[in-house]
């Protein structure tokens, strides 16, 4: 436990996920990571006299299929306000987000830090445009000026807010987890903390316990990753704990993590909060997002990872942990499923999908699953080759790679190498009278004793038989040829 | 609310200077200080009107739901969108070192 | 050839048709107004010469191959500069501006050059259409046409001079409290501001967004007509511009008006109207319902108040709308900034004259914390019952009339206080807050020859009716055939 018991840590996280539209929220420039600067740009991501604004169905989609995952209530009405302030990345030094009327409120996450779940409280839901990246010459302390890219500007983002519901630097952790599993299930957003296209931002305050009323809150910026966010909020846990201790009073600021250090740093700290001037955008006519609509995106939801682990440990007998891993992207899940409806057994594919295929393709990579060379069908052909003795569990594991190799099948692979299993009983009678008599001493040790010299002979067979003999009938075949000792 | 029977007071007219970031000498402080006290001095009659049960309006034609198709339309070249800028470093808009406020 | 830049557009293409005459010969005429004039009447900002010229000869070409492309074709236009204008220098009447070169054409502006028109150039406007009398330009003051001492009017001020001045037949302007109206009541010429989300703002800088409409100067309702059928209708790159079908406001045009219902709004003849300017209305009235019309007096109750929330609303709006000027991406940047704060501050103060300073301080003020309710809620709620009293007359009325002004054009500088300033706009303004369509057209002239405008306004887009009355009244008067007595070779003051 890295809190001190004395008093409650009450943190709030505030998660911007980039959508995954093919264009921007506003206009129709191409929504892309890694163009070179200014390239992906037009007079309204740019803010250029003149331009206005036009709402993208797709990202409007996305948010309403994501707050209704998160058990959000949808206001039909809900509209766009203008957000005030001035920053070289904000082409028109106004972001276009939502305030009094936003997307989606008041929904729910269930989170599991292995004492139980627990469900912790979304309080609301909105879209808004990115901004752009700016570049500082060196470190922004002492940068003498800085460059703006505008590619970003106006990117579809999904901001969601949560109660103060968290309890611990573990909790956000696991809820960080969990919400990033929804988004990308459901494809609204690759989930991918490093290039930014998930961000996360949190409010800790601690309070002595039994009191009712909340301390001062500190945001915390620059966490980018699972870790990250939980190391984070222990320091500053530490931090403010020792803080109150010693009688100081909490600034209200916003602290960057340094993971290099490991520490929360001020940023200037800022005494009244920015007066953002929120007044509803003119340029977009409001929404109405009208209930049959609704209803057809909740039509059209997947399952989700929740719901379909738990039919995972259910219909497939898997465990908790298999069932987890199995479902950490949707492709993954799909592939596992696909390869039972091809013939595989549950509990053969799930063995080899995470012992073997998860060696190469990372899981929670629906693109790099989708693209493997090796399809869910493909994969239960082995295994069907496996069942009915025609090559052993070793050899398959060869024939694997090499499928995954040239992307053949099981089949083609192991009739071109002759992989096939030796089950035939004269051919391999006479291998192991072979292995007998060249290893005559290991046969006395056997006669005399030495169980363990049974797993030598077999050793020896296969590898006289290049790995292709049947082990059972190995086994069988040397159990009876062997001197009864 | 300023005191003196004025509705806006000289530390108002900087905070707002400062929200708008337009730098204003003194005397263009006190002149629009006076100028908007007058304005808003006129403006006051609004509050004599009871609109506690009227909505606002904040569009003039009550359309809903205008929105577009998710599909690309091509950005402009990067000469274009550069052409205009004021310190323009390789490509990229530059600007004077930034203080955190 | 001599008096083609005297013609109306629709004339123009009478004769681009028979042959008698080219767009070239027309183009080329206007160019030489505008040299010979301008230097006076200061109306353009930007002068086209070799692009008009050139989509001239391409306008000759297709009259030749009797292909051309509709009544615009090879018709000289110039442009409010507040429009965007690809590869064409826009400052928006603004320093802030100077030097910038749009990317991009207003869709307006790429829906004119597919009709063929050719543009003359890019006229001069109050800065950031925040003026009724272009005084605050930031470049310089146009000169009235009939006065040269007296103002055009504002924000439209270049383009409602120019139309008057005879330099070309059509121009664009802008209207958000009447800078439209206003400038063609000044002037003597035909101004008309469409109904909310008729027309695209695409490209159209921005001022007051929920107010702000395009529209058209032209000598006559026909013209008018004209000019607006050629750019309204909707438009996916304006959220805003609402997908109503445009009719063909010229067809419309010679029904008359018998039977029409006139409403005139009691509250809009009030003390301290210029004498002259009521008498005129009112004989107007006399000569509308000689034409057929019967009229009677509706309430607007709410006038007063209209203006007071115009001047919460459009500063609003406009604070907003005017922050991205700031340094960092196209035009003016102060020099030898210290650090970023410091840039934004000197960039605004050195590129903003002291009207748009005023504003942006305002709009600041009425949005910032603590008064949003007081301020911008209240004026919103307002807007609601001056757009409640406009819909209770159209339930017994089909169209008001009124004056467009409470005087006539006045001298420069006469009008040094803002707030005096301001009060020109209350008979334009209550119609802009409601989004409905309104047209001023000349209605008589003062005793010193001073232009008087006379204002219709119609239901959410009723243009055709707007249009349709004022060209029932110009056919029985002949105050838009008249001319400034300004010399060129080609003026005079008898009408046709």
């Amino acid at each position: 436990m890295s809190e001190p018991t004395r008093y409650e840590t009450i943190i709030g996280l505030e998660v911007h996920a980039q959508l995954a539209t093919r264009t921007k929220m506003f206009c129709g420039c191409g929504a892309v990571f890694g163009a070179p600067p200014n390239t992906r740009t037009c007079p309204v991501c740019q803010g250029m006299p003149g331009s206005l604004p036009v709402i993208n169905r797709r990202a409007v989609e996305f948010g309403i299929m994501t707050a209704l995952a998160l058990g959000c209530g949808i206001n039909q009405h809900n509209r766009f306000a203008r957000k005030h302030y001035y920053y070289p990345d904000m082409p028109k030094n106004y972001q276009i987000s939502q305030y009094e009327e936003p997307l989606a409120e008041h929904g729910r996450l269930v989170i599991d830090t292995g004492a139980g779940p627990r469900e912790i409280g979304i309080q609301r839901l909105h879209l808004e445009e990115d901004v752009g990246k700016l570049l500082h010459d060196g470190a922004l302390e002492t940068a003498q000026s800085s460059s703006v890219d505008f590619n970003r500007a106006g990117v579809p983002l999904m901001e969601i807010v949560s109660k103060p519901d968290l309890r611990s630097p573990e909790e956000a952790a696991a809820y960080l987890k969990a919400m990033r599993a929804i988004l990308v299930f459901l494809r609204v957003c690759d989930g991918n903390m490093e290039e930014g296209s998930l961000r996360c931002d949190a409010n800790i305050s601690l309070r002595p316990r039994g009191r009712a009323e909340y301390g001062t809150k500190v945001e915390i910026k620059n966490m980018n990753s699972f870790r990250n966010v939980r190391d984070a909020l222990e320091y500053e846990t530490r931090r403010q704990a020792r803080a109150l201790d010693t009688g100081e009073r909490i600034v209200q600021e916003t602290r960057l993590w340094d993971p290099d250090r490991a520490v929360t740093v001020s940023m200037r700290s800022k005494e009244f909060a920015h007066d953002y001037r929120y007044f509803p955008e003119p340029d977009l006519p409001p929404l109405d997002v009208q209930p049959a609509w609704v209803e057809q995106i909740r039509a059209r939801l997947p399952e989700l990872p929740e719901a379909r682990r738990a039919r995972f440990q259910e219909a497939y007998g898997l465990s908790a942990y298999e069932a987890d891993l199995l479902t950490q992207g949707r492709g993954l899940a799909d592939y596992f499923e696909a390869a039972i409806g091809a013939g595989g057994k549950p509990k053969a594919v799930a063995n080899w999908v995470l012992n073997e295929l998860l060696r190469e393709v990372p899981g929670d990579d629906d693109r790099a699953v989708e693209a493997c060379p090796i399809p869910p069908a493909n994969l239960a052909g082995l295994l069907a080759l496996i069942d009915d003795g025609t090559i052993s569990g070793k050899i398959a594991k060869d024939v694997f790679e090499k499928m995954y190799r040239t992307g053949d099948t099981a089949r083609a692979i192991v009739s071109r190498e002759g992989l096939t299993q030796m089950a035939d009983e004269g051919a391999l009678g006479a291998a192991v009278d072979r292995v007998l008599v060249e290893h005559a001493k290991v046969v006395e040790d056997f006669r005399a004793g030495k169980k363990a010299a049974l797993g030598f002979l077999v050793g020896q067979v296969m590898k006289a038989t290049q790995g292709k003999a049947n082990p059972a009938l190995v086994n069988r075949l040397l159990s009876e040829k062997l001197p009864k000792g | 609310m300023a005191e003196g029977g004025s509705r806006i007071s000289p530390a108002d007219v900087e905070h707002v200077a400062r929200l708008a970031r337009l730098e204003l000498s003194a005397s263009e402080k006190e002149r629009m200080r006076s100028e908007l006290d007058g304005i808003l001095a006129y403006i006051d009659k609004l509050r004599a009107l009871h609109t506690r049960d009227v909505p606002p309006t904040s569009h003039a034609v009550p359309v809903t739901n205008v929105m577009r198709d998710d599909e690309e339309r091509p950005s402009l070249p990067q000469e274009e969108m550069l052409a205009n800028a004021p310190d323009r470093h390789r490509d990229l808009f530059r600007v004077p070192r930034i203080i955190e406020e | 050839m001599a008096g083609l830049a005297s013609l109306t557009a629709h004339e123009l293409g009478a004769r681009y048709r028979s042959g008698a005459a080219t767009p070239t010969q027309a183009v080329s005429e206007c160019l030489a107004r505008i040299e010979a004039l301008d230097p006076r009447v200061r109306a353009f900002l930007t002068v086209t010469r070799e692009d008009a010229l050139r989509r001239a000869a391409l306008a000759d070409a297709r009259f030749r191959t009797g292909a051309p492309l509709g009544p615009l074709d090879g018709v000289p236009i110039a442009l409010k500069d507040v429009l965007c204008t690809r590869g064409i220098r826009t400052t928006c009447g603004s320093r802030i501006l100077d030097g910038f070169v749009p990317p991009y054409d207003a869709t307006v502006v790429a829906r004119l050059f597919a009709a063929g028109a050719v543009l003359l150039g890019k006229l001069n406007m109050d800065e950031f259409a925040m003026g009724s009398s272009t005084e605050n330009s930031g470049f310089f003051t146009t000169c009235n046409p009939w006065d040269l001492s007296r103002v055009p009017g504002g924000s439209s001020g270049g383009s409602s001079a120019a139309v008057a001045a005879e330099m070309v037949p059509l121009t664009l302007g802008t209207d958000t409290g009447g800078s439209i109206r206003q400038p063609a009541a000044f002037s003597g010429v035909v101004g008309l501001k469409p109904t909310y989300g008729r027309v695209s703002r695409y490209g159209l800088i921005a001022f007051a967004s929920s107010l702000d409409q395009l529209g058209p100067f032209a000598r006559d309702a026909e013209d008018a007509a004209l000019l607006l059928g050629a750019i309204a209708g909707a438009d996916p790159m304006d959220s805003t511009a609402i997908d109503v079908p445009v009719p063909d406001y010229r067809a419309a045009l010679g029904r008359g008006i018998e039977g029409l219902r006139l409403g005139v709004p009691v509250e809009y003849f009030m003390d301290g109207m210029d004498p002259e300017v009521e008498e005129a209305v009112r004989a107007a009235i006399v000569t509308l319902e000689k034409l057929g019309a019967r009229t009677e007096p509706v309430s607007l109750p709410h006038t007063e108040y209209g203006l007071a929330a115009y001047y919460v609303i459009a500063p609003a709006e406009a604070s907003s709308n005017l922050a991205r000027y700031d340094g960092v991406k196209y035009g003016l940047r102060a020099s030898g900034a210290r650090d970023l704060i410091d840039m934004y501050s000197r960039t605004r103060a050195a590129g903003f004259g002291n009207e748009v300073k005023r504003r942006v301080m305002l709009g600041t003020y009425v949005l910032s914390a603590g008064y949003y309710d007081a301020y911008y809620g209240q004026a919103q709620k307002v807007r609601t019952l001056v757009r409640r009293d406009f819909d209770r007359a159209f339930e017994k009325v089909d169209l008001l009339v009124a004056p467009t002004t409470p005087g006539v054009a006045f001298k420069m500088g006469e009008k040094a206080d803002p707030l005096q300033m301001y009060l020109n706009d209350i008979f334009t303004v209550p119609v802009s807050l409601a989004g409905l369509p309104g047209v001023s057209i000349p209605g008589g002239f003062t005793r010193d020859g001073l232009p008087i405008g006379l204002q219709l306004v119609a239901r959410a887009f009723d243009e055709a009716t707007l249009l349709r009355a004022a060209h029932a009244y110009q056919t029985v008067t002949d105050w838009h055939l008249r001319r400034p007595p300004l010399q060129a070779g080609t003026a005079d003051r008898t009408p046709r």
